[in-house]
C-alpha cells in the first residue's frame, strides 16, 4: 500500500514560543498510503508539530513541502486547494457546538463545493454511516453525544472532502480500550478504502502496534527515529527503550 | 449499437451509454471525484430518467481514472434507481483499489430519511406560542426554586457564619460595587443634567423654571436614580454572572462542586447575590447625587439659578421619603437582577450558542423585570401615601 513518494516532507523545522525551541531542526517525511504514528512525552512538541504543519503555528526556520509544494511558497488560494485535501481531527473533536452531527459533516462540503441540498445530505450521511455511527445522531448536538460519538463525528468531519491526508490528534484518548480498538479498525478500514495517507500523533501502543505502518518518534526537539514497530523494539536508545519496553509497553507486547 | 454521451464536452467525467438488443450499457468514464460531482449528478439525474423503461442495466466502471466517496455514492445511486423500478443492474469492471469503497457506499444510506411532514402554519404558530408561554412558567418556576434555594443558603449562613465566604463576597463587592461606580456616576450625571436642560427649555415658555427643581429632586430620587443603575449593573455585573455561571456549567464545573458535597447556590450564588444587595443600594446612592450635581450645574451655568437658590428649592421639593422610596427599592431590583442571572446561567447547556442566548435573555429579563418591579413599587408606595 505504501509507496515511496513523500505526501509531507518536514525539513530541519525550528518552531519555538519565546526564547527555548520547542522544534529543533526537525526531519520527517509521510509517505503516502501509510499510517505514520507519531510519538513522543508530553510537552515534546507533537501537537506543536501537526499544527505546525497545518499551518496553525509560525515555523521560524526550515520548510514543510505538502504534496510536493513548500507551503512557504504558495498564494493564499493555492493554499486553500491544499487545505481542502487534508483532513484534521482535533484532540476535543472541535465540533461546531452550535451546529448538529449532520451539519457539522455538511460544513465543510457546502462550503466547498456546489452541490445540491440533496447530494449534500446523501453524502454527509455517508460519511457518518462510514464511521460507524447509525442514522440517529444526525440531529443530534454535540453536547449530547458521548465521547467516542464526538471523534467519530469529527473523524467524519475531516473526510468529508474525501482528503489524501487526514491528521489525527490523539484520536483514541478518552476511549475505553475497547472503544480505542474500534476507532483503531475503523482508520485501517478508512485508510484502506479510501487511499490516505495518516499522520496521528498518539500515546496509545495499541494503535502503535495494531495500526501505524511507520513510527517516528520525538524527542528534545527532534526525530531521534523513524521506522516500523520492529525497529522501535530493537533500538537502544533509552527513551525509546523505556517508551517501548517499559512496564506499560511489555504488557501490550504480550 | 448507438452510443449516447451523457456528458459535458471538454470534460473529463462522463457516463456513455450504449444500447443492444437486451439492455443498457453505461459507462462511466474519468474522475468521479468530489470537484466534479455538481455536474455528474445531474448526468446521473439524466440518466436514471433517461432509461428509465430498461430492464436490464450495466454499469462499467473499468474506464474510470478516479473514484472518490462522492463519485461512489453518485453510482450506487444511480444503482438504486433502477432497482427501485425492478431493472436489473449490474456494476462491472471494478478494480480492487474502488471495490472496497463501493462496497461500503452500498451500505450507506439505506434507513429511510426523517420525513418532515408539511406542517399547518397555523399549527406551528400555535405551537410556538404555547411553547413561550410555556416556558415564561418554567422560567418564573425555576426564579422561585433559586429564591428558595438562596433563602435556605441565608439562613443556613446565618446559623453557621463561618460558611460564609467572604473573600469571595468581598471579589465580588469590588467588581460589582467599587468598580462599578466611575461609569454609574458618569452616566446618571449626565442623565441628571440632560433632564435639567429639557425642563429649563420646555418650562421657561410657562414660565416655571423654578419648578424644574421639583420635578429633578422627586425625579432623580424616586426613580430615575435606581433605574439607570440598575440598567446599568444587569449589562455589566448580570450579564457576566450568567456568562461565568454558564461556561461553568458547561464544564461540568458545577457538577463537580456538588460531587464534593458543596451547595453550587451557597458557593456561587450567594456571594453574588449578596455582592449586588449591597452594592445597588450604594450605587444608587452615588448615582443620584451624581445626578443632582449635573442638574444643579446646568441649572446654574445653562439656567442661570445660582446653587444656593437651587439648594434651598431642593430642600423644599424633596422630604426624606422621596429619597426612601429610591433606596427602598434598590435591593429588591438587585435581587431580581443577580436571581434571574444565576437562573439563566445554570440553564446554559453544552453549546457557544446557547451560552450567548441566555447572556442576552438574562440582561433583557432582568431589566424588564426591574421596570415591572418598579410599577408594583410605585403603587405600593402610593397606597401607603409615600
Amino acid at each position: 500500500m505504501t509507496s515511496n513518494t513523500a505526501v509531507i516532507s518536514v525539513r530541519d523545522l525550528v518552531v519555538g514560543f519565546g526564547a527555548t525551541p520547542v522544534l529543533d531542526h526537525a526531519t520527517l517525511d509521510v509517505f503516502e498510503g501509510e499510517i505514520l504514528g507519531f510519538v513522543g512525552g508530553s510537552g515534546a512538541g507533537k501537537s506543536v508539530l501537526m499544527r505546525t504543519i497545518i499551518g496553525l503555528l509560525p515555523k521560524r526556520n526550515g520548510s514543510i513541502e505538502v504534496f510536493g509544494t513548500d507551503l512557504a511558497a504558495v498564494n493564499d488560494e493555492e493554499r486553500r486547494s491544499i487545505e481542502r485535501r487534508w483532513g484534521v481531527l482535533f484532540q476535543q473533536g472541535a465540533l461546531f457546538s452550535s451546529l448538529t452531527a449532520l451539519q457539522n459533516v455538511q460544513f465543510p462540503i457546502r462550503e466547498y463545493l456546489k452541490l445540491s441540498p440533496r447530494l449534500i445530505e446523501e453524502i454527509a450521511l455517508a460519511k457518518l454511516e462510514m464511521v460507524g455511527l447509525n442514522a440517529d445522531v444526525r440531529g443530534k448536538f454535540p453536547s449530547e453525544l458521548s465521547g467516542g460519538m464526538v471523534k467519530r463525528v469529527a473523524l467524519a468531519r475531516a473526510l468529508a472532502l474525501d482528503p489524501d491526508i487526514v491528521f489525527l490528534d490523539e484520536p483514541t484518548s478518552g476511549l475505553d480500550p475497547i472503544g480505542a480498538a474500534e476507532f483503531d479498525e475503523l482508520i485501517r478500514t478508512l485508510q484502506r478504502t479510501l487511499g490516505l495517507s495518516v499522520f496521528m500523533v498518539t500515546h496509545d501502543l495499541d494503535s502503535l502496534h495494531t495500526v501505524c505502518d511507520r513510527i517516528a518518534v520525538l524527542s528534545e526537539g527532534r526525530i531521534i527515529a523513524a521506522g516500523p514497530i520492529e525497529t522501535m523494539l530493537a533500538s537502544e536508545h533509552p527513551w525509546l527503550k523505556s517508551y517501548f519496553r517499559g512496564k506499560r509497553g511489555r504488557l501490550v507486547h504480550h | 449499437m448507438t452510443a449516447a454521451g451523457l456528458g459535458a464536452q471538454g470534460t473529463s467525467a462522463s457516463l456513455v451509454a450504449t444500447f443492444d438488443g437486451k439492455g443498457v450499457g453505461l459507462v462511466a468514464t474519468g474522475a468521479w471525484i468530489a470537484e466534479r460531482a455538481a455536474e455528474l449528478e445531474k448526468i446521473v439525474d439524466d440518466a436514471a430518467a433517461r432509461y428509465q423503461t430498461a430492464r436490464s442495466i450495466d454499469i462499467d466502471l473499468a474506464r474510470l481514472d478516479r473514484l472518490d466517496t462522492f463519485g461512489a455514492w453518485l453510482i450506487e445511486r444511480l444503482n438504486r434507481a433502477f432497482v427501485a423500478r425492478g431493472a436489473a443492474t449490474r456494476i462491472i469492471g471494478l478494480s480492487d483499489s474502488d471495490r472496497g469503497l463501493m462496497d461500503e457506499v452500498r451500505l450507506v444510506n439505506r434507513t429511510a430519511g426523517r420525513d418532515t411532514a408539511a406542517a399547518n402554519q397555523i399549527l406551528v404558530a400555535l405551537d410556538a406560542i404555547g411553547r413561550a408561554v410555556a416556558e415564561i412558567g418554567a422560567s418564573l418556576a425555576l426564579l422561585a426554586h433559586l429564591l428558595g434555594a438562596l433563602t435556605m443558603a441565608v439562613l443556613g449562613t446565618i446559623a453557621h457564619p463561618a460558611r460564609l465566604r467572604l473573600t469571595s463576597l468581598v471579589h465580588h463587592l469590588e467588581r460589582v460595587g467599587w468598580r462599578a461606580v466611575p461609569i454609574v456616576a458618569l452616566s446618571t450625571f449626565l442623565i441628571g443634567a440632560i433632564i435639567a436642560q429639557q425642563g429649563i427649555f420646555h418650562f421657561r415658555t410657562f414660565g416655571a423654571e423654578v419648578y424644574v427643581v421639583d420635578m429633578i429632586g422627586i425625579l432623580v430620587l424616586r426613580e430615575v436614580g435606581v433605574l439607570i443603575v440598575c440598567v446599568m449593573v444587569a449589562g455589566r455585573s448580570g450579564s457576566a454572572y450568567t456568562a461565568e455561571l454558564g461556561s461553568m456549567k458547561m464544564r461540568e464545573e458545577i457538577d463537580a462542586l456538588r460531587t464534593m458535597g458543596f451547595d453550587p447556590v451557597e458557593v456561587l450564588v450567594l456571594p453574588r447575590i449578596v455582592a449586588l444587595v449591597v452594592a445597588v443600594p450604594l450605587l444608587t446612592f452615588i448615582g443620584s447625587m451624581a445626578a443632582l450635581y449635573g442638574a444643579g450645574l446646568v441649572c446654574w451655568l445653562y439656567g442661570g439659578m445660582t446653587p444656593d437658590i437651587f439648594l434651598a428649592r431642593l430642600r423644599e421639593a424633596i422630604w426624606l421619603p422621596t429619597f426612601a422610596v429610591g433606596m427602598i427599592k434598590a435591593p429588591f431590583m438587585a435581587l431580581v437582577i443577580g436571581l434571574v442571572a444565576c437562573v439563566e446561567g445554570f440553564e446554559v447547556d453544552g453549546s457557544a450558542a446557547s451560552l450567548g442566548l441566555k447572556t442576552t435573555s438574562s440582561v433583557v429579563k432582568s431589566i424588564f423585570l426591574v421596570i415591572v418591579l418598579d410599577g408594583f413599587f410605585a403603587m405600593f408606595f402610593a397606597a401607603i401615601g409615600m
